[in-house]
């Protein structure tokens, strides 16, 4: 198998164990939840919209050391992008942990999302990884169910 | 003999259990560059020679269908069919073939029964299962609550992961038609003390189905000592193959019951009329029946008798201890389901590392472990976990596993640690 380091990079374990803007989101007028059936993991995203613009964006739940990683960095990502550069940024980031290097496009612009590069040589990890964004997506268009990552 | 003393009952030899693992040709790959440690065989275990070959000689040699057609390769397939059906029979302690109905596993054993109850329990009676059960053994019995009007009714577990006896006799009553219990917990490794579910069971007029997935590997069966009504469990986690399973169920319950599902061999005559139905155990089994895998199961089971489960069951007991207090000694790790009398299931949380990542690590040395809910959310529920991470011994493991399995965990606590 890959390297496990690939896999837990530091940035990646320092997130896990430090998670950035965690907890509740006063004011938040999106929310949607992720469920990760095969661990039971849950994840809830708050979403604050200004217009177009991610004005905030914050997480709370419970879950393993990528899937909560993956949430930490993304509400750094997203923070001030329009919904559609949200949209594009997942796709690639999609892409990047599906092992799609092509669509997942120049690293550099990725910036500390690229941290996930490790995660395609696992695939049982990929839900993981994108729980949180497709958690996102649901906040963004308002889906009432939680999603899943089946 | 009661069936409390046959695990206890001295074997005729010790188990080799080096030797047995040399039978089993996965168990000597690399994975990751490291000696496969396997330590999940609750979930699935690996299967020995005597397994492979009975499939390849099927295939190669007596493949044909069975109770049809009138040629050698169809009379010999026949043949091995029913001798499996005999072994099972023997390896369950069961008092007639007729009682052994191939399946496709615990689960479908299990609804096979929940179905034909479905169809006879009326509102105001009573299902009673377990708070350690699988999701096997929760969900048909929903449904069959669902579609009758009884009512489900659960004993809970202590924490220790056990069911304390009054409690189960608190919730029984005349009302209770049928008890449904694990005789070993997936994800604690509780051995239910299933002769005294029965005795009480019995007692209101209620019959008590066994879901067996887990104990049929490990300890010694009588089912008619025990007081099964109804027994199920499953080829691939009994050294055999996917896809077989058996249902044990008494012959006059089994008689009862109507048919589970309409087809080829479980008809005596049909007219577009009416059906006759075929005997027992023909009359649950619709189709054409996973032939190659009842006999590969009963390679398995022969397999077993030969290395003698009692002797397995001793070696297993021993072995467990030694986890026990192995994984109970580390730092940082807790053991979820303390239960008295226990099996080789240990499920653990790794202080401040998800489940999820000790298993990935773990992985990396080659050491199979599962990560999750085990199928049994309940569970985990009642200790309040999302997740366990959990190795699982079979009768091939050693102390060296489970060494290895420590080794691993500290490996996992170095890396996590903030
Ligand atoms: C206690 C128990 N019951 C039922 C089952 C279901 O077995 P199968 O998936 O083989 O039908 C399992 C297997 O996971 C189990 O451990």
């Amino acid at each position: 198998m890959a390297e496990l380091e690939g896999l837990y990079q530091e940035l990646i374990l320092d997130h896990a164990k430090r998670p950035r803007n965690f907890g509740p989101l006063p004011g938040a007028n999106r929310r949607a939840e992720g469920f990760n059936r095969l661990c039971g993991d849950r994840l809830i995203l708050y979403l604050r919209m200004e217009g177009d613009v991610v004005g905030d964006v914050r997480f709370e739940g419970a879950g393993c050391a990528i899937s909560t990683a993956s949430a930490s960095l993304l509400t750094e990502a997203l923070k001030g992008k329009t919904a559609a550069e949200a949209e594009v940024l997942f796709q690639r980031f999609h892409a990047l942990v599906t092992g799609d290097f092509a669509a997942a496009g120049d690293p550099d612009e990725l910036g500390k999302l690229a941290a996930f590069s490790g995660v395609s040589e696992f695939p049982v990890r990929v839900k993981c990884a994108s729980l949180p964004w497709h958690t996102f997506a649901a906040a963004l268009h308002g889906a009432a169910a939680p999603v899943s990552t089946e | 003999m009661p069936a409390e003393s046959l695990a206890s009952a001295p074997p005729a030899a010790a188990f080799d259990a080096a030797a047995a693992r040399r039978e089993f040709p996965a168990l000597a790959q690399r994975v990751h560059g490291h000696p496969l440690v396997y330590l999940d065989s609750a979930a699935t275990a690996q299967k020995p020679r005597a397994v492979l070959e009975a499939l390849a000689g099927f295939y190669r040699e007596d493949c044909a269908n069975i109770h049809r057609s009138a040629h050698a390769l169809s009379e010999r397939a026949t043949a091995g069919y029913e001798a499996a059906r005999r072994q099972v029979q023997q390896f369950l302690g069961a008092a007639s073939e007729r009682e052994i109905v191939f399946t496709r596993g615990t689960t479908e054993s299990l609804n096979l029964v929940a179905a034909g109850y479905a169809s006879r329990l009326e509102p105001g009676d009573e299902v009673l299962i377990t708070g350690l059960e699988h999701h096997s053994n929760i969900v048909p019995w929903q449904l069959a609550c669902e579609r009758s009007g009884a009512r489900l009714v659960v004993a809970p577990i202590d924490e220790r992961g056990e069911v304390p006896l009054e409690e189960f006799e608190r919730r029984l009553s005349a009302r209770t038609k049928v008890v449904a219990a694990a005789h070993i917990s997936n994800a604690l490794g509780t051995i239910n003390p299933i002769a005294e579910f029965a005795a009480r069971a019995h007692a209101v007029g209620a019959v008590l189905v066994v879901d067996g997935a887990q104990s049929a590997p490990h300890l010694p069966l009588d089912v008619q000592a025990l007081g099964c009504d109804f027994f199920a469990f499953s080829g691939h986690k009994n050294f055999g193959p996917t896809g077989i399973g058996v249902l044990y169920g008494r012959a006059e319950l089994l008689e009862a019951l109507p048919p589970y599902q309409g087809g080829g061999d479980m008809i005596r005559s049909v007219t577009f009329e009416k059906t006759t139905y075929n005997d027992i155990p023909y009359k649950f089994e619709a189709g054409t029946p996973h032939i190659a895998g009842a006999i590969g199961l009963g390679a398995a089971l022969a397999a077993l008798t030969a290395w003698d489960m009692r002797a397995i069951a001793a070696y297993e007991h021993e072995l467990t201890a030694y986890g026990l207090e192995l994984l109970g000694g580390l730092r940082g790790v807790r053991l979820i389901g303390t239960a008295r009398r226990r099996a080789g299931v240990f499920s653990f949380v790794v202080e401040g590392v998800h489940p999820h990542d000790v298993g990935t690590v773990l992985d990396s040395r080659g050491i199979a472990v599962r990560a999750g809910h085990h199928c049994a959310q309940p569970v985990m529920e009642r200790f309040g976990l999302p997740a366990t991470t959990r190795a699982s011994l079979a009768l091939y493991n050693t102390r060296a596993d489970l060494d290895a399995l420590a080794e691993g965990i500290g490996r996992v606590q170095a890396m996590f640690r903030s």
